[in-house]
């Protein structure tokens, strides 16, 4: 081995450590400059009509994103009807039935797939299976999108909070005559409801923001959304197509909207984390 | 009649919870399924060649994959180049150097960078970065090295180099946190051996933890390449969305999830339909190849560092 002096082993070292708290020092400087930008520019964006108004045509005044902030509401809130039901079934097949069986390693393994799938081929995925065949856009296809999104996050979330539960708890109920779903749905339910519950946001949180899997599934609309049989408007697709128009007006609608968006799935995030640790200690 | 009715409800509740997961498992090769039907006619029009050709006139129907595979394998590579090395040193921050408090907020610090929604980053990416970008960095990137290949044509901001800085800014958060475990993983007293021997921290993270961890940081390595090459927002933001293979870094081109956020609602013809599936396809194949080589790797090297899974 190469011998060194003591002076510039130390030195070595000390460059490292002085790297080492730069790069982490970017890593948060990116995180402010970003985060400073989308609330800057989307607060002066943000007004009373931005809540209550139709989107008006560039050049005049008093537009809002009203129908797009009630579009993603409405596909988000369908989402998860779709999504959680199925995937914390799944998450309960998983821990309660299936646990170490060859069938529930072959589900846990595409549920591992699904959730690193990237979300334009699941938009993909939905436009040929529900675009293509009934002819048109709709809200619902994006809200099915966005739940296949969740089904993994949630399943395999509710299954590790599931697997959490004492068995003694199982066992009791089950002595008692207590039949298994009674026992899982009131008893083991219960016992794991804030694990399940920061699941189910994490996987909300995650959705909310998503853009690719609702370009070509709900499209978007000028309208209010009537029907989840055409196209709906939604915040994050209005984003891409008014940032990429020539309008200023549009554009600071845009900004509006990042910060709504960004400020729901952050607040989202950071709530379930603090459920996380106030539960962990 | 009372308990009766509800033991027989037992039976339903397992075939009913086994039915949702195996919707899991079903969509998954439902996707796969449909993504080859979908692109059937484009496959058989265009045969392997899709993959060589640069063509992409939807006037006359000639398309090929391979200007979107090049952007994709492009900025996805700047994204790791730039990544990985940061990741690396503020996962050691994380876990040899900063007091735990800090430790614990900067940590959470980065993982928000998680959290922000991809088109954030590209909302921030085309109005703010790319601009950045051409006035500041681009310039002088072209004055320290003229006449570099890479570093050729007019600063625009928007391009290959533009979109590889903000996907290594979205990947970070993924290959730190899995690395940071990957170093807590160490077990203290090989650490505490080390530094007993004389050794300063640069020397115990280079002779024993990333020894020790490196193929748990490799693994990671491949979950960033793997969020990277599918990235669809941030990229069509900031990439400049044109089918061109160009050697410079500041030129505009596309990735395949960028061509098919872009071109997907504009696609009138079979054919042309038929092309951005076959591009979905390429894409969904090499992320599905990528995550099975990830979990693989995981999983061995958490099994030969003896952690419980």
């Amino acid at each position: 081995m190469k011998h060194r002096s003591l002076f510039a082993r130390r030195s070595i070292d000390m460059a490292i450590r002085v790297l080492s708290s730069l790069a982490a020092l970017i890593g948060i400087a990116m995180l402010g400059w970003i985060l400073g930008t989308v609330i800057l520019k989307g607060y002066s964006a943000i007004n009373w009509e931005f809540f209550t108004e139709l989107p008006a045509p560039p050049g005049m005044p008093e537009g809002g994103l009203a129908n797009a902030i009630i579009g993603t509401l409405l596909i988000t809130i369908m989402a998860v009807l779709i999504g959680v039901p199925i995937g914390l079934a799944a998450g309960v097949w998983l821990a309660e039935f299936g646990q170490q069986s060859k069938t529930a390693e072959a589900i846990r393994f595409a549920a591992n797939l699904l959730m690193g799938t990237p979300s334009i081929i699941i938009g993909v995925f939905v436009y040929v299976v529900m675009v293509m065949t009934t002819g048109n856009f709709s809200g619902t296809a994006g809200a099915v999108s966005l739940a296949i999104i969740m089904l993994p996050i949630v399943a395999r979330t509710a299954e590790d909070m599931l697997a959490l539960v004492p068995s003694a708890l199982r066992e009791a109920a089950l002595a008692l005559g207590v039949p298994r779903w009674k026992a899982t749905l009131g008893i083991v339910f219960r016992a794991a409801r804030t694990g399940l519950l920061t699941g189910t946001l994490l996987a909300i949180a995650r959705v909310s923001g998503e853009t690719a899997p609702l370009l070509f599934t709900a499209l978007n609309s000028p309208f209010w959304p009537e029907s989840f049989n055409e196209p709906t408007a939604n915040l994050t697709v209005t984003i891409f197509n008014y940032a990429m128009s020539p309008y200023d007006d549009w554009q600071t609608l845009a900004w509006g909207a990042s910060l709504l968006i960004a400020a729901s799935v952050l607040g989202t995030t950071i709530m379930t984390r603090g459920i996380l640790w106030y539960r962990s200690r | 009649m009372q308990t009766k009715t509800q033991t027989n409800l037992d039976p339903a509740f397992r075939w009913l919870t086994l039915a949702s997961g195996l919707a899991v498992l079903l969509l998954v090769g439902g996707i796969l399924y449909t993504l080859v039907i979908g692109a059937m006619p484009s496959l058989k029009h265009f045969g392997f060649g899709f993959l060589a050709s640069q063509a992409w006139d939807p006037a006359f129907m000639e398309f090929g994959a391979l200007s979107s595979v090049y952007g994709t394998l492009v900025s996805t590579a700047i994204g790791m180049l730039i990544a990985v090395p940061l990741s690396l040193v503020i996962a050691l921050f994380l876990v040899e150097i900063a007091p735990p408090v800090v430790s614990r907020l900067v940590g959470g610090a980065i993982e928000l960078l998680a959290a922000i929604p991809s088109i954030i980053y590209g909302m921030w990416g085309l109005f703010v970065f790319a601009p950045f970008l051409a006035d500041y960095v681009q310039p002088w990137l072209a004055a320290v090295a003229p006449g570099f290949p890479l570093f050729q044509g007019p600063p625009m901001g928007i391009g290959m180099l533009s979109a590889g800085i903000i996907l290594a800014l979205m990947i970070l958060p993924f290959i730190t946190s899995v690395t940071r475990d990957v170093f807590q993983m160490v077990p203290a007293v090989v650490k505490e051996s080390a530094y007993g021997m004389g050794s300063t921290t640069w020397e115990v993270t280079r002779k024993v933890t990333i020894p020790y961890g490196i193929q748990g940081v490799v693994g990671a390595c491949f979950l960033g390449l793997g969020r990277a090459i599918g990235e669809t927002m941030a990229v069509t933001f900031v990439i400049g969305n044109r089918h061109e293979i160009s050697a410079s870094l500041f030129a505009a081109g596309n990735s395949i999830a960028s061509t098919l956020a872009n071109e997907f609602t504009e696609a009138s013809d079979d054919l042309y339909l038929a092309a951005l599936i076959e591009l979905g396809l390429v894409l969904f194949v090499v992320t599905l190849v990528l995550q099975v080589v990830a979990r693989w790797w995981l999983r061995r090297t958490a099994r030969k560092m003896g952690a419980v899974r």
